[in-house]
């Protein structure tokens, strides 16, 4: 993973504000709050940009921008054959792309490593029945069925890699537009596939049960959520928890040399269904609300 | 717990946002400055076939008959007496290598230390090549405790005769001309003999980490907005924060409100 060095004095700098407990006044009244370096407490989130339909040439893209973490996601669906286990169900593939644009510790090869474990954690998240239905994805059973290549390339790494992606993949999947097509069958028994004519013709895949990953970094006694790089270079452990709209944990992972006590592994966890449920009604809210601006939304890409 | 989620906003190009009416001259490198051959060139120029080129993206500044581009955005050039925070990376036999964000790494020489720990330095010499030598020159300068580094562009930060700073907001600034600004809480007491070298690992205060929190949102949100780094506008943009709680600091809209006002606070004294 691309990271700081840090002096030991930074770190301790660090590790004690994640872990004072001051007490703040607002005008409702008072509670205890955390102070990392950038004011944020310790489940507050850096602002998160998300754009969809940036590229045009896929079936669906999108854009996040976490902080300095910026990722661009881009969604293509393309005709396969189902595997043989499951003869009913399409199927994702993931890709991950660490691009030297990130940093030069990714130049050549150098961004393999980290591409293949992030490709792997989100064949993990997806590996269940109700993430994606992808029954929906079937055209004719044993024969024909749509695959979605997804295709994640790290413009930036600025801290929280995991988060910003799975957030992008969500993204990308509510924006993917994939045509509707229909099976002839005609005398001989050969099969045709016939693409409507109307190229807005499509289905859209439900992305209630996408699950979104919320990282927990332990830094001292305490856990923070969305580490900068920084305060990535001070945390031991991490624990990845991948998370669904109502709460549900689909998959968890544990990165990072040190060891976690289980006590607070099961406090993180508890702290990662809390902010992933935030996480996703948030989420939600600017999907749609990107959607109903329609033509008037004025679009920004790479250039603004 | 707080999320916030937008969508991404065209910045405005900030001459709107100011009101200038005279455009800076912008020139990317390869552009035809003046085909008059009567001006001395300065940095970021080059003369070829008769004309004046520029070799750096950046603003022309002309004072009288000497034109130069100011680079917008470029890696740290040592020049002689410079104050640098940097980074130790590596050591060696007799020397250490310093990051200072520059094209090359820095060379401490250990016989230029006073201390043994010496990270903040000043510039002795420049080799040809462009890496920098650095020097301790005193105990005033040295190993860095606890605190904050902040990276900006060091086209950002102004020339001045100091560039140590403590601010009467409860903390402290160091503004390395090479763009690596160190923020830390102000030391009660001036120890003459550790100078600084024994790092104090006690905890910081709440108090003085909100103070420094908020310096930090300052000045990203002054690099973001493209303003010189001095003093007076960090003191300007921490005072015009202080109704916001600190997180905010760094939201779009609320980022160019301060900055706003610290523009016409600075504005204002000027003129």
């Amino acid at each position: 993973m691309a990271s700081v060095a840090l002096s030991e004095a930074e770190k301790v700098y660090i590790v004690h504000g994640v872990q004072t407990r001051g007490v703040r006044s607002l005008r409702l009244g008072t509670f205890k709050e955390d102070l990392r370096v950038d004011g944020r407490g310790c489940e507050d989130y850096r602002c998160v940009d998300v754009e969809t339909d940036v590229v045009s040439n896929t079936s669906g893209s999108a854009r996040v921008k976490l902080g300095h973490t910026d990722i661009l996601v881009g969604v293509k669906a393309e005709m396969g054959t189902p595997k043989l286990e499951k003869p009913n169900e399409g199927y994702l593939e993931f890709f991950v792309d660490c691009s030297a644009n990130a940093t030069p510790e990714f130049e050549g090869r150098g961004g393999d490593d980290l591409g293949t474990e992030i490709a792997n954690t989100l064949y993990r998240i997806f590996n269940n029945k109700s993430s994606v239905d992808l029954k929906s994805l079937c055209i004719s059973p044993r024969e024909h069925c749509w695959i979605l290549y997804v295709d994640v390339l790290l413009l930036e790494c600025g801290g929280n890699l995991f988060d910003a992606i799975s957030i992008a993949v969500k993204a990308a999947l509510f924006n993917t537009r994939i045509p509707r097509v229909r099976v002839l069958e005609d005398e001989e028994g050969s099969k045709d596939i016939e693409l409507s004519d109307d190229p807005y013709d499509c289905i859209r895949l439900s992305v209630e049960n996408v699950p979104c990953i919320v990282t927990l970094c332990k830094i001292g006694y305490r856990h923070v959520v969305d580490a900068t790089l920084q305060e990535e270079a001070c945390s031991l452990a991490s624990l990845l928890v991948s998370v669904t709209s109502k709460g549900v944990v689909t998959c968890m992972r544990k990165v990072g040399k040190g060891s976690l006590d289980p006590e607070s592994i099961f406090e993180m966890m508890e702290t990662g269904k809390r902010v992933g449920k935030v996480l996703h009604t948030s989420l939600q809210n600017i999907l749609h609300k990107e959607e109903s601006l329609g033509t008037k939304r004025q679009k920004v890409g790479f250039l603004g | 717990m707080a999320m916030e989620m937008r969508l991404p906003v065209a910045r405005k190009p900030l001459s709107e946002s100011l009101g200038r009416e005279s455009k800076k001259h912008l020139v990317v490198p390869g552009d035809t400055i003046t085909t008059d051959t009567g001006f001395m060139r300065g940095h970021g120029t080059y003369m070829g076939e008769e004309k004046l080129i520029a070799s750096v993206a950046g603003s022309v500044e002309r004072v009288n008959k000497l034109i130069c581009v100011k680079a917008l955005k470029t890696r740290y050039n040592g020049e002689v007496g410079d104050i640098v925070v940097g980074r130790i990376t590596e050591v060696q036999q007799k020397r250490w290598k310093v990051e200072t964000n520059s094209r090359l790494d820095s060379v401490l020489l250990l016989s230029s230390m006073n201390l043994p720990g010496g990270e903040l330095a000043e510039v002795q010499a420049v080799f040809s090549d462009g890496a920098v030598s650095l020097h301790t020159r005193s105990l005033k300068y040295g190993k860095l405790g606890q605190g904050v580094l902040v990276q900006v562009s060091p086209s950002l930060v102004k020339r001045q005769k100091t560039h140590f700073h403590d601010l009467p907001c409860g903390a402290s600034v160091i503004l390395g001309n090479n763009g690596f600004i160190w923020i830390y809480p102000t030391p009660e007491h001036k120890e003459e003999d550790a100078g600084g070298f024994i790092a104090n690992l006690e905890p910081v205060s709440l108090a003085d980490r909100e103070v420094i929190s908020r310096l930090r949102n300052c000045i990203v949100s002054l690099v973001t907005q493209r303003m010189m780094l001095y003093d007076t506008s960090i003191l300007y943009c921490y005072e015009a924060s202080l109704p916001h709680p600190i997180k905010d600091i760094l939201k779009p809209e609320i980022m160019e409100e301060i900055v706003l006002e610290t523009r016409q606070r600075l504005l204002e004294q000027e003129g």
